[in-house]
């Protein structure tokens, strides 16, 4: 029986890596749930955005490191962030202007707007693909580990050690940061006011005059800077492969609709709902049921629920169970 | 009025599949034609459901793979040492597995709601999952034990390929059919998104499971409903044929061939289509389109619509796992990893939106014309970038990086189609009447 061994090892394995996985979720899961609540549409080319920002965070860190720019030990992508946040902006607004636009005038059905969606998501994905092609990207550089776990062995005396990378730090910090700052923007500025009136109420917005196309040009501004700063964060702490962020679109999703599609709090519990049932289902406990069992009781077996591979099954099944049992999410969906 | 737009269509389609054949190769003229006539079949399922009842269905690459996967299960010859490996216990397992879920699903009104029912059910799918876990792991191992490298699975039935394609129908009917029993009546985005979701996972079974298909390691050698090109050249009667018109008997045995499958996916379409436009014009089809264009009011007048859009759902499905049948069929093996979402669920959209959605001719046309152009893209941008660079050296970085980035022209290409044809003709090109 090692009760702190077994507690450090499902802290190394499950708590610290679904934190920076919930936390990139939830920034994704932000952006979708507010194009939900101010377009009202749900937005398939979300995850292709996310790819988009961080390519450009890739491309200008590698501009910079080849110009011996660096933070020290942090990762210059940090630095790169205002310019992907910057170019996704561009993008989206102009997307909105050339596709969207003409589609809220003529006050087409949602799911007409899901369609177009999808065309944009191919045009993203074919822009990303010709621009940095299909490689796996590592641009994460500074200091690699807050805690490596051979420095909390030797510190703590436990034979189990506890990693901590710089980047899933950086990862939980940025989006509290992001979190706070959006909150912020939502509840106490005028500007913010009238995008939760709009998102409320549109035809009762309209008549306090409050300027419709304003509001839809800042919700573009926010989902690019959310949606840049999650996929950045989720290239830093993995690798950038364009391709994955195709993936990403299913659990970013689930995020956002187990946590009630269009309330941004939802959207962050949503997103560590999520991905702490994905990564504790998919963990193979052996090691830590080793440590709580007497010497005998080590099992044969790796004591995983599921194979990782099946990560998208679990979101999928949480999905499901919150459809079938609360058709509107954990918390109250459809409000800013 | 639009009606006889068609015909000219259809005239234009054909001149650009003989043009690939003058100015490339017949060969892959007729390779266009055939995965042609297969993305129609897909393109009909998906406007089954989206032009007769506006179901949005994100999940198509997953009833394809149904389909493929039927075509492993059927035609296969059944691997015998691994059926007495470890076969029964994986039928048990299975068994055990679907029971629990059932009497979860039997027990949950029945049990006192508050903590009883969440305890109890908990204890049953506890204990279901162990006993399932217990029985399915060492049937997996037995059965991937057997001779790894070559088989590893328990095989097929070993029936006539042909038979594989109403398989891959009723495989996609069933998936369809629990979907929709969960996610149908919900809003309309949570079926996009549930569909996707069933999509993702049935690849991922088909990529891991290695009892069942071998998972990435592909099933090779899947039998055909044609003959083999190497038995037509040694064949007396193509031969002589071919020595009478003055062919070359290799390369005309691969036409031949792709001829015949093209007569195979001809005659698919014909019935599909035919039965389509049928049930279009009967009383279903006009209680289908009122359910469509009016929930409320079709509901008001006593049609069931979460009852019809389960059964539309189902067939669109069984349709789309038809063509994943004919699909690898034609592929001669099972590929897992080639299913990807932008190729197999989002162009099948392109091809219903640009042909015209709720017209059957329109979907066969959409599927033709947008596969055409996803396979020609390339060729076509090439010879544009061949001869604007003409003026460069072979090797300018400016060529080589142009010509590096074509292959990902095609995606570009179809969400451009897509969105210009949403955006000015939104009713595609054969529009419905």
């Amino acid at each position: 029986m090692d009760l702190l061994n077994a507690l450090v090892a499902f802290a190394n394995f499950v708590v610290v890596p679904a934190t920076a996985y919930g936390a990139q979720l939830a920034l994704g899961a932000l952006g979708v749930t507010l194009i939900y609540g101010v377009l009202r549409f749900s937005n398939f080319a979300h995850g292709e955005t996310m790819s988009f920002g961080a390519m450009v965070v890739v491309l200008v860190t590698t501009l910079f490191q080849s110009w011996g720019i660096s933070l020290g030990p942090l990762p210059t992508a940090l630095l790169a962030l205002p310019f992907g946040i910057l170019a996704t902006a561009i993008l989206l607004l102009t997307t909105d202007k050339v596709v969207y636009k003409f589609y809220r005038r003529v006050k087409a059905a949602p799911v007409m707007l899901v369609i177009v969606s999808t065309g944009v998501m191919f045009v993203m994905n074919g822009a990303v693909r010709m621009i940095i092609g299909t490689d796996d990207r590592r641009f994460a550089d500074g200091e690699r580990f807050l805690i490596s776990a051979r420095d909390f062995k030797t510190m703590t005396g436990l034979s189990e050690g506890l990693a901590i990378r710089t980047t899933q730090v950086i990862t939980v910090v940025v989006a509290m940061i992001t979190v706070a700052a959006l909150f912020w923007f939502l509840n106490k500025t005028r500007t913010g006011k009238s995008m939760r009136a709009y998102s409320d109420n549109e035809d009762l917005a309209l008549l306090s005059g409050i300027n419709p196309e304003r509001v839809v040009k800042i919700t573009w501004l926010l989902v690019a800077a959310l949606a840049t700063i999650a996929g950045a964060l989720y290239g830093l702490d993995k690798s950038y492969k364009p391709l994955i962020f195709q993936q990403l679109l299913l659990p970013v999703f689930a995020a956002a609709i187990v946590g009630g599609i269009g309330n941004p709090l939802g959207a962050i519990a949503g997103g560590f709902v999520i991905a702490f049932s994905e990564v504790t289902l998919t963990y193979a406990f052996k090691k830590v049921v080793t440590y709580l069992g007497p010497d005998s009781w080590a099992p044969d077996g790796l004591v995983q629920l599921l194979s990782t591979d099946y990560k998208f099954a679990v979101s999928f099944a949480i999905l499901i169970i919150v459809l079938l049992f609360k058709p509107t999410g954990l918390f109250k969906g459809q409000s800013i | 009025m639009t009606q006889s737009r068609a015909p000219l269509y259809f005239l234009i389609m054909a001149l650009l599949i003989l043009a690939v054949g003058v100015f490339q190769s017949w060969n892959s003229a007729l390779s266009i034609l055939n995965m042609g006539l297969i993305s129609a079949i897909m393109a009909l399922g998906v406007n089954l459901q989206w032009g007769y009842a506006g179901l949005f269905n994100v999940g198509v690459m997953g009833f394809v793979a149904l389909g493929g996967l039927a075509v492993v299960l059927t035609s296969m010859s059944p691997v015998s040492a691994a059926w007495s490996a470890g076969g029964v216990r994986m039928i048990i397992s299975l068994a055990v597995g679907i029971a629990t879920i059932v009497i979860a699903i039997m027990a949950y009104p029945r049990l006192p709601k508050g903590r009883i029912r969440g305890f109890g059910l908990a204890a049953i799918l506890l204990v279901g999952l162990w006993a399932f876990r217990s029985l399915f792991d060492p049937a997996v191992a037995a059965i991937e034990a057997i001779d790894p490298a070559v088989t590893g699975y328990l095989g097929g039935l070993g029936l006539p390929v042909i038979l594989a394609w109403p398989v891959g129908a009723l495989l996609a009917a069933g998936a369809a059919w629990l979907v929709a029993k969960t996610a149908l009546g919900l809003r309309s985005d949570y079926l996009a998104i549930a569909t996707l979701g069933i999509a993702e996972i049935i690849i991922a079974v088909l990529k891991n499971e290695d009892w069942l298909s071998r998972g990435v390691k592909n099933v090779n050698g899947l039998p055909r409903p044609v003959p083999y090109e190497i038995d037509l050249q040694g064949a007396e009667w193509f031969v002589s044929l071919c020595a009478k018109f003055g062919f070359d008997p290799v390369s005309s045995s691969t036409i031949f061939v792709k001829l015949l499958y093209a007569g195979f996916f001809l005659a698919v379409i014909i019935i599909i289509v035919t039965a389509m436009e049928l049930a279009l014009k009967s009383p279903w089809g006009r209680m289908m389109r009122a359910i469509r264009d009016n929930e409320v009011a079709a509901e008001a007048m006593g049609k069931d619509v979460t009852g019809r859009h389960l059964q539309i759902f189902v067939l669109g499905a069984a349709i789309i796992g038809f063509a994943g049948a004919m699909m690898t069929t034609l592929d001669g093996q099972l590929t897992p990893t080639a299913y990807q979402p932008l190729r197999y669920t989002f162009l099948v959209w392109v091809m219903v939106i640009v042909g015209g959605s709720g017209n059957n001719w329109g979907a066969v046309l959409g599927g033709m014309l947008i596969w055409f152009l996803w396979i020609e893209v390339e060729p076509i941008g090439g010879f544009i970038v061949n001869s604007l660079t003409a003026g460069l050296e072979d090797g300018s970085p400016i060529k080589s990086g142009l010509l590096d980035r074509l292959a990902y022209m095609r995606y570009l290409t179809m969400g451009i189609i897509l969105l210009v044809v949403l955006r000015f003709s939104p009713r595609g090109l054969l529009p419905e009447k």
